[in-house]
């Protein structure tokens, strides 16, 4: 029971501190990108900290009270469900009880809850965001889910401990062995981390914040609390499932560091698509690329 | 608190600024100091680009003067905002929706008052519909004094209001809190019946005066 309690504590301090870390890298490297030096690697933390210890925080109803409560429990449960290390005991989590399609589910816990507390918040500019959130949500998740479903198929499992084992050395990742699915699924991961070209629901420094335009707080402290946790869950879902794992911590901070390498570079690279630009592309590259994927999958099983 | 029978004009601006002079921050407990030295890291700005001080403000945030580096960055909505920068003259209209914004942000929170023109109308100085001093409607807790200010200058505003907020000392909220009344009759007098709506401070009206 300590053992299990220890480990989710050190899995959820493990996320928040890799994802303030990591966004603090990212500003760092779009100051470079834009020729600045940009604020420190702990700016987040600051900023995180500062929101939490704001002494008013403005509440619309009950509902939007819970929302963020619901988002930020969908954010750890996530977090505890998917396993961070390779061959071990630690950094585990309840990761034994649970598969990739309870994964599926728990990741949408946060859009809905978002849905939830900014409908009640009465702001159009937030029932905007939250309009054009979950119809690019409508574009992202398709191919994601069958990125995941290319990656289940291939290997006849739905767990992740049984996927991360299949993938023995570097000729092994299914990277190598499914770059197909890996593209399909990559690029509805940069999107569910709103990352720059598929970022207009949030829209920072446009007019309005998006969904969260009418959280302050300690609210919104909670909201991106949950956000730097999740980005982390998720980068480590994805180096799970194609980078084979990871053995040491060491390990597991480099390969979710290259992919997050990747979607900042991306990021800083492509402007922002409109809403229905951002569907458009996600229903013609990444599921057209999905559905060759599933034939070639089905009817060539190479791996 | 203000109350009309303790000081009665211009004697009470004098009570509010020997108030805000004798207090020093140096009492402040462990976890006091903690949050002040993260409230002074991380400053969000709602710049409402009232006047032509408003050019300023681009070039700090962008690539040259990278305001950036002192944890300043622009907010999009007064919720999320931790400092109001007033970029120059304000006329009576556009006073109604500073206070709208103001009202609006979350404590703590304060308001740089950049260019002359807050602090003494500047060359708005007889203007018919501009007001003249901004302190007399909202609480300004630095002024950055020039017409135009240059960025350096502003950098130098921000630096001396993270001062402040680091040492603890009272922020212009509080003192709005604390003398609402002198305030909102300030406001009445040049809004007239054209008042913001008041569900913005509605601590107000709940008797959680200061």
């Amino acid at each position: 029971m300590a053992h299990y309690i220890i480990d989710a504590l050190a899995m959820l301090g493990m996320s928040y501190v890799m994802g303030f870390l990591f966004y603090g890298f990212y500003r760092q490297f779009n100051a470079r990108v834009q020729r600045r030096w940009g604020p420190s690697v702990f700016q987040n933390f600051f900023d995180n900290m500062k929101f939490l210890f704001k002494t008013e925080t403005i509440i619309h109803g009950p509902m939007f009270f819970f929302g963020p409560m619901i988002i930020f429990a969908g954010a750890v449960t996530t977090v505890l469900f998917v396993p961070y290390l390779k061959d071990s005991n630690w950094l585990q989590g309840f990761s034994h009880s649970g598969n990739l399609i309870l994964i599926i589910y728990l990741l949408v816990v946060g859009p809905l809850g978002n849905a939830l507390a900014v409908g009640s918040s009465g702001n159009p500019f937030g029932v905007m965001g939250v309009t054009r959130g979950l119809t690019r949500l409508m574009g992202l998740e398709v191919p994601f889910l069958l990125g995941l479903a290319l990656v289940m198929v291939q290997h006849e499992t739905a767990s992740v401990h049984a996927i991360m084992a299949a993938q023995t050395d570097f000729a092994h990742w299914n990277l190598m062995t499914n770059p197909i699915a890996f593209i399909v699924m990559i690029l509805p991961f940069m999107a569910s981390q709103h990352a720059s070209p598929f970022d207009v629901v949030g829209a920072p420094v446009e007019v309005y914040a998006g969904p969260r335009v009418e959280f302050s707080g300690r609210l919104l402290g909670v909201l991106m609390t949950q956000n730097m946790m999740m980005t982390v869950a998720k980068l480590v879902l994805i180096a799970d499932l194609f980078l084979g794992g990871a053995t040491t911590i060491w390990a597991l901070i480099a390969k979710t560091f290259a992919l997050f390498l990747l979607t900042a570079a991306v990021s800083t690279s492509f402007p922002r698509l409109r809403t229905e630009q951002t569907v458009d592309f996600f229903w013609k590259i990444p599921l057209g690329l999905g559905v060759i994927g599933v034939i070639a999958t089905v009817w060539f099983p190479w791996s | 608190m203000y109350h009309h029978e303790h000081c009665e004009g211009f004697q009470c601006e004098q009570q509010q600024l020997e108030a805000s002079l004798a207090q020093s921050g140096n009492e402040l407990g462990a976890l006091d100091r903690l949050m002040a030295w993260f409230r002074q890291r991380s400053l969000f700005v709602l710049a409402y680009g009232t006047g032509c001080g408003a050019i300023e403000m681009r070039p700090l945030m962008t690539s040259r003067f990278d305001a950036e580096r002192f944890g300043i960055i622009g907010a999009a909505t007064p919720r999320q905002a931790d400092v109001l920068v007033i970029s120059g003259y304000l006329a009576i209209k556009t006073l109604k929706r500073v206070i709208r914004s103001y009202e609006q942000m979350q404590a703590p929170k304060y308001v740089i008052g950049l260019g002359s023109c807050t602090i003494n109308g500047g060359m708005y100085w007889d203007s018919y519909n501009t007001i003249k001093q901004l302190d007399h409607y909202i609480p300004v807790d630095m002024y950055v004094n020039g017409c135009m200010p240059r960025p350096e200058a502003l950098i130098e505003g921000f630096v001396a209001l993270q001062q402040r907020i680091a040492a603890g000392t009272p922020s212009g909220f509080e003192r709005y809190r604390a003398n609402i009344d002198w305030y909102k009759a300030n406001q009445r007098r040049v809004l007239g019946d054209n008042m913001p709506p008041d569900y913005t401070y509605d601590w107000y009206h709940a008797g959680g005066v200061a």
